[in-house]
């Protein structure tokens, strides 16, 4: 298991050290700055073995965060592991930065003390951990023997993510549905792959503990229903999706997800993502983007890029940037677009092209002359694909919700009662064309 | 309030300011001066002068002030341990405190802090904690018996802990039940003969209802150790997979790798006609491929797991080909990994897109990722016969670009191509030829000779060519230098004419002026024959060659097998079996899959089950260069190999084979003392592997049957010493058991009875299995002889010497003590044959300061005798080469509790003088494993 866990700062400092097994000495610590943190070329592995000793870890920002074992963990759940440990510590105090790891050093430690014991990770969820660890030091010494059984058995219980007693005037609940659309296009327009990959994210604010059951318009299960009224389906046209696959916060009970394809849960209060899932087939792509670069001799590039949206007319997306990479040894760039603003950006190598609204079925296009520098570099230059983001007011997957329902057996409220929005946004993934 | 001003804290004095301060009357002022001790702590000073000051801040009723000290005390308390006793008494009543998260503060601190005369005092309440009403308590509380166990073995197994977290399986708390099933998986890692994690259909029922229940990390402890249980058949098989499949959806990705673990091993139970193993293949692979969509890091572990899979069962992700394209932000490693995992589903169904993909890679930046899709392309024409067409123009195309390292990895890979396709992209030599002067590292420099020595009647110049890089012969590589040498020879025998003065050069060059023995042996071989028989000359070197595999980098299956029960963990991340990398005889236990049911099969537990690969997946070729290669054991492949099952594509050359196929493999050789990266030209010798995988299957059926070497039985206890009772012995082993025979003689005027017999706590846990039966008493001058069965389950203390054993023996007159030797190999186990693979892994692996050298003086043996008469003792011959005329032999063996010692014996034919070379993780076995060899080999 987990023999050690390290905090460094970018120069390679301790911030944070924690050891839970004897046979991680403190020389571990040392090693690790000098081997990684140190080293002058690029991190080749996030799992890097000195001297038989195993180091896993993840960056956030500038900070490191190492775990150390001598063992033959398990590898997926170090790493799952710290993801959750970035998780807790921004959900306590914010962004991940070395100023915010030295205020809160003895929280830091607390948590740690808590959340993995003997390398064993714990109950980690943040609405539990808040109970009874804090930063205005801890509560605990102040409670009556029923607060302090609740907060045990909320930690170890079944349903460890909520507790008995919550209560809201106003019972409310919002679902996002939030889809990154990742596209890789051959500059001929093919599609070489193309895949959503989506979360519903939930923010509830229910009393009591209830029951919900959340329903999509999946194939699967739209088609077993639609056995008596198959016309329903056919006359409807793209109703259902079908979904590739979908991975579920722990409070999805997953055996009846498998055996009935039904989603039922008792959620945590406030935000939580419910579901990820990931779709191939009939993806809308929201925008397509042709590329025509030409080579004029040896010193000179034009390029010709056109981007066409895809989608219903009384619809408009945002935040549309369309990036072009241009040559290392670019001396200068003359832009033309008919809509937004486009800049060449020497640093960054590219062509940064910005427009901030756009409806769907429009065109518009840019065309550039690139001046080069002459070089002997024999080396071609690789020319990386052209990138585009954006955000639509729709789930490129087709994704509909259709319904959530809440059920509290024991408060008097209904399903009726409860508020519900639903929201969708596409944004861009990785949306590559290659030129 | 801000905590960061600890950190800046560095005047001098500084400590004796601390102790000022931690002894204020003011709570506040304390708890401030414990928090600077902790951040002097973590940034690591020595804040260890500070122990008694800061442990007098325990007794606090303030919970923050509490676990900063004992945050403290976990550092120092080994520094320390007299001091740390001051600290016994708060923890005892903490541990009795009403509120539940303080007992359980307490009773998780104790246990982490190292010192035995604490431990001492923490059973008693960890006793108490374990029972607790409070699940949270007791949850805490099954970690500690881990803890504990670590401390001190022998003081959890003498308190009953083990039991106690048995019981806690049944808890009915999830928590408190998966944290029981950490500890206790942990626990039977260190004690692989116990059966402590008794599973049985009902145990696994528990867990399986636990699943659904306990937090994400609970359900990743309790997946993983039902992967450590075999099924009685393929019925419960697949009810535990229904079970398990559910976890494929779950958010936590290390939950979803447990759960295929547990999936691919019981699937190796069910039958492929099953409808069920077809669905089951059919939901592997939708969470595999939601992997790659997690961060980077989870997504290079899936990746090097998902490496395992698609060579185990290839047929889970053959149509997901796309997901793994490769792209332009991805990190490094998840590139290269992909790009792996790319070549493995390449099929002539989508080599289209997988061609014009690695196209595309081939132009990027990174050297290392463009140098490997390189040699993708290559290894895609050699897969799938008809895009080779397709793969020559496209390297034809990278070699056009000039970029150096593009150009010589295309080189090195057309050479594999022309020799699966002989005879049909010759065309293309000419463009090879213009870039004859880029090359500068030796394997392009090799491949590119061995081409123009292979194609020399078509290439005009070829003379002119070889004879422009013998100028430099001794600055070239010994990869150049023997590539070379066989080129000029080939050119000899196809144009005998013009080029006699360039093959006299060489020649003399490799013979002569070389220091390198393989090269000069291998110039003599060629003299000789070419100044004898050049037509038998032209016949070996010019003999048809036998077509490389298709893969090259498969891990061996054996290994494949134990790695696919890893899944997840880091073992099937570094891609090498846990005695690789961890210390100890920790995770050390070899696991294998469960082999495909068969009721017969069914009591036998994991470890001891065999490697139960289906006959119909075995590779037709053992690959000879994996990951694990060593330099050991390439010297074998040069060598003729005799015996009977020799490669099809050898047996075809006809009379002379034995030697053609020997210098065949001669002339492939210069790849095999190439460093291990060398992946690609090892398939040059691979039907050469499994010839010589046979050999070795030959010389492990030799001997078996016969049981070790048993001494003469000698006097322990003579009669004078035990008032009249005389005591002679010795120690045997048959058949996988060991007993103690002895002969008890009556030399007393009185009749002896009621004996029994005790052994004191030995290095290995040797004790009695059985009473001490003497059936009727024993009257005055009468002998008997009895043999009693020992076990190595006995508690375990390092003696001095290792092998002496300390026995008491009682009888009606008195007690009786002596102490006697045993040797050894009694305690070799009849499963010590180590793999080659790992043999060769470990024997780097070992440390050398841990090799001992030992002389083995008058043994009129050879090698054979040698081998079979420390088979029949349980010490395995795993390889064996000759070189210079003297005999190696690698061999392996194991003893009882798990240690593996490695032996180099080198024998020289006519000198009775052995040299034996002694690698083992506990050298201090050495001198005795080296006794029991001159015991075996001298009897």
């Amino acid at each position: 298991m987990i023999g050690g866990l390290f905090i460094y700062n970018h120069k390679g400092e301790v911030l944070i050290s924690r050891v839970y097994r004897d046979d991680i000495g403190r020389n571990a610590v040392d090693a690790f700055r000098v081997n990684v943190i140190h080293a002058r070329q690029q991190v080749r592995s996030p799992v890097t073995n000195i001297a038989r000793t195993s180091f896993f870890h993840v960056k956030r920002s500038n900070i490191w965060l190492a775990a150390v074992t001598k063992q033959n963990v398990n590898a997926a759940m170090v790493f799952e592991f710290l993801y959750k440990m970035c998780d807790v510590m921004a959900a306590y105090f914010g962004k991940i930065s070395e100023e915010n790891i030295k205020n809160n050093f003895v929280l830091i430690y607390e948590l740690l003390d808590e959340i993995l014991d003997f390398g064993y990770p714990q109950n980690s969820e943040t609405g539990a951990l808040k109970t009874f660890i804090t930063q205005q030091g801890i509560k605990s010494q102040h409670q009556t023997k029923e607060e302090q059984s609740q907060i045990t058995s909320q930690v170890t219980g079944q349903i460890g993510w909520r507790w008995e007693g919550i209560k809201y005037r106003r019972n409310e609940l919002f679902l996002d549905v939030l889809e990154s659309v990742n596209l890789l296009m051959s500059p001929q327009g093919q599609v070489l792959s193309a895949h959503v990959s989506g979360r519903v994210v939930m923010k509830s604010y229910l009393s009591g503990m209830p029951e919900c059951k959340f329903g999509m318009n999946d194939k699967i299960v739209i088609e077993k229903q639609g056995k008596g009224t198959a016309d329903e389906t056919s006359k409807s046209g793209k109703q259902s999706i079908a979904i590739d696959d979908c991975t579920f916060h722990q409070c999805v009970r997953l055996s009846k997800f498998d055996s009935e394809r039904s989603i039922s849960f008792i959620p945590p209060d406030r935000e939580f993502e419910l579901m990820r899932y990931r779709t191939t087939k009939d993806i809308i792509l929201p925008f397509r983007v042709i590329p025509l670069v030409r080579e004029v001799g040896h010193t000179k590039l034009e390029v010709k890029v056109v981007i066409k949206s895809n989608f219903k007319p009384s619809l408009l997306a945002q935040k549309i940037e369309v990036r072009i990479p241009t040559p290392l040894n670019t001396s200068g760039v003359q832009v033309i677009c008919m809509k937004g603003k486009a800049k060449y950006k020497a640093s960054e190598n590219a062509i940064v092209w910005k427009i901030k609204r756009m409806a769907g079925m429009k065109e518009s296009q840019i065309s550039a002359e690139i001046e080069l520098l002459p070089t002997n570099d024999k080396k071609k230059w690789a020319r990386p694909p052209i990138s585009m983001n954006f955000e639509v007011p729709f789930a490129p997957s087709g994704l509909k919700v259709r319904y959530l329902k809440v059920f509290e057996p024991k408060l008097n409220y209904s399903d009726h009662d409860v508020i519900k929005w639903v929201r969708y946004i596409g944004r861009s993934g990785i949306y590559e064309t290659r030129c | 309030m801000t905590d960061s001003k600890y950190f800046t804290t560095t005047k001098k004095g500084e400590i004796f300011e601390l102790k000022a301060e931690l002894n204020s009357d003011k709570k506040e002022k304390k708890k401030e001066a414990v928090k600077k001790v902790i951040a002097s702590m973590t940034v690591g000073k020595d804040v260890s002068a500070l122990f008694p000051d800061v442990v007098n801040c325990m007794q606090t009723d303030n919970l923050e002030l509490k676990k900063l000290v004992y945050l403290y005390l976990m550092n120092y308390a080994k520094s320390q341990p007299d001091m740390a006793i001051m600290a016994v008494n708060t923890f005892v009543k903490d541990c009795e405190d009403p509120n539940p998260l303080i007992r359980a503060l307490a009773v998780r601190t104790m246990g982490c802090i190292r010192v035995d005369k604490i431990t001492e005092y923490l059973c008693e309440p960890l006793r108490k904690c374990l029972k607790d009403e409070d699940p949270y308590v007791r949850k805490t509380a099954a970690v500690c018996v881990a803890k504990l166990h670590d401390i001190n073995a022998q003081l959890v197994e003498d308190q009953g802990f083990l039991d106690t977290l048995k019981d806690l399986i049944s808890d009915s708390n999830p928590m408190v039940v998966a944290n029981a099933v950490a500890a206790l998986s942990e626990i039977a890692e260190s004690h692989p003969s116990s059966n402590l994690l008794d599973l049985n259909p009902q145990s696994i029922n528990k867990l399986l209802t636990a699943l659904n229940e306990c937090t994400e990390w609970g359900q990743i402890f309790i997946l993983d150790c039902l992967a450590n249980y075999t099924p009685k058949d393929d019925r419960e098989a697949q009810s535990i997979c229904e079970r398990v499949t559910p976890r494929l959806s779950h958010a936590n990705s290390a939950v979803v790798l447990s759960a295929v673990k547990v999936l691919m091993k019981f699937m190796e139970m069910l039958s492929k006609d099953l409808d069920y193993y077809g669905t089951l293949l059919k939901k592997l692979a939708p969470p595999l491929v939601t992997l790659l969509s997690a961060e980077p890091e989870l997504q290079y572990v899936a990746l090097r797991n998902i490496n395992l899979i698609v060579q185990k069962r290839p047929e889970v992700l053959k149509h997901e080909m796309k997901v793994f394209f490769v792209k332009y932000n991805d990190p490094i490693y998840v590139k290269l990994e992909k790009l792996d995992i790319m070549i493995r589903l390449a099929s002539q169904a989508n080599i289209a897109q997988v061609l014009a993909e690695l196209k595309e890679y081939a132009t990027e930046v990174d050297v290392d990722f463009v140098r490997k899709a390189v040699r993708a392309i290559g290894r895609c024409a050699i897969k799938v016969e008809q895009s080779a067409e397709r793969c020559v123009s496209t390297l034809l195309d990278l070699i056009q670009t000039k970029v150096n390292y593009v150009v010589q990895e295309a080189i090195v890979v057309i050479k594999d191509i022309f020799r699966k396709y002989p005879n049909k992209y010759e065309s293309v030599i000419a463009t090879l030829c213009e870039n004859l002067d880029s090359l500068d590292e030796p394997e392009a420099r090799a491949a590119m000779i061995w081409i123009v020595g292979e194609y020399a009647e078509r290439i005009d110049n070829a003379d002119e060519l070889l004879e422009s890089f013998l100028e430099g012969f001794h600055d070239e590589s010994t990869q150049v230098q023997l590539q070379l040498l066989t080129a000029i020879v080939k050119l000899f025998l196809k144009k005998p004419t013009e080029t006699q003065e360039l093959v006299q050069q060489v020649l003399s060059l490799a013979t002569q002026d070389s220091d390198n023995p393989d090269l000069r042996d291998r110039g003599y071989i060629y003299w000789r024959l070419l100044s004898t028989d050049p037509v038998a000359a032209k016949e070996v070197v010019l003999a048809e060659k036998p077509l490389i595999s298709e893969e090259t980098d498969l891990i061996e299956p054996t290994l494949l097998d134990e790695l696919i029960c890893y899944i997840g963990t880091l073992a099937s991340v570094y891609h090498k079996p846990p005695s690789a990398f961890v210390e100890g005889g920790r995770g050390v236990v070899h696991k294998s899959l469960p082999p495909r049911t068969a009721s017969s099969e069914s009591t036998e537990s994991p470890e001891t089950a065999p490697a139960g690969a289906p006959p119909g997946e075995q590779l037709d070729t053992v690959p000879t260069q994996g990951d694990l290669l060593g330099d050991l054991l390439n010297l074998d492949l040069g060598p003729p190999v005799s015996g009977p099952p020799l490669a099809t594509s050898a047996v075809q050359m006809g009379a002379v084979d034995l030697l053609g196929g020997g210098l065949d493999s001669l002339i492939g050789a210069p790849s095999f003392v190439a460093p291990p990266a060398a992946a690609v030209p090892a398939n040059l010798g691979a039907p050469m592997g499994s010839g010589l995988s046979d050999l070795f299957d030959l010389t492990s059926g030799v001997g078996t049957l016969s049981g070790s070497y048993v001494a003469p039985k000698a006097v322990w206890l003579p009669a004078m010493k035990a008032k009249g009772l005389e005591i002679s012995g010795t120690f045997t082993r048959q058949a996988g058991s060991i007993s103690m025979d002895l002969q008890l003689t009556n030399k007393a005027l009185q009749v002896m009875t009621d004996f029994a017999i005790q052994f004191n706590r030995n290095s290995f846990g040797l004790a009695p299995a059985a009473p001490l039966q003497v059936h009727a008493p024993l009257s005055p001058t009468q002998t008997v002889e009895i043999s009693l069965p020992l076990s190595t389950a006995g508690s375990v203390m390092k003696t001095e010497p290792l092998n002496s054993l300390q026995v008491a023996v009682k009888n009606n007159i008195d007690v009786f003590y002596f102490s006697t030797l045993y040797p050894l190999h009694i305690l070799f186990v009849e499963d010590g044959k180590m793999d080659r693979q790992v043999f060769l892994a470990t024997w780097k692996d070992i440390p050398n300061e841990n090799e001992a050298q030992f002389q083995i003086r008058d043994c009129p043996l050879n090698a054979e005798a040698v081998s079979s008469r420390l088979q029949s003792s349980s010490i395995f011959t795993v390889a064996r080469r000759n070189v210079e005329g003297q005999d190696m032999l690698y061999q392996s063996l194991k003893l009882t509790n798990g240690i593996w010692v490695l032996a180099e014996l080198r024998i020289q034919p006519g000198n009775p003088s052995f040299t034996l070379s002694l690698k083992c993780r506990a050298p201090e076995v050495s001198q005795h494993v080296y006794q029991a060899y001159e015991t075996i080999l001298k009897n």
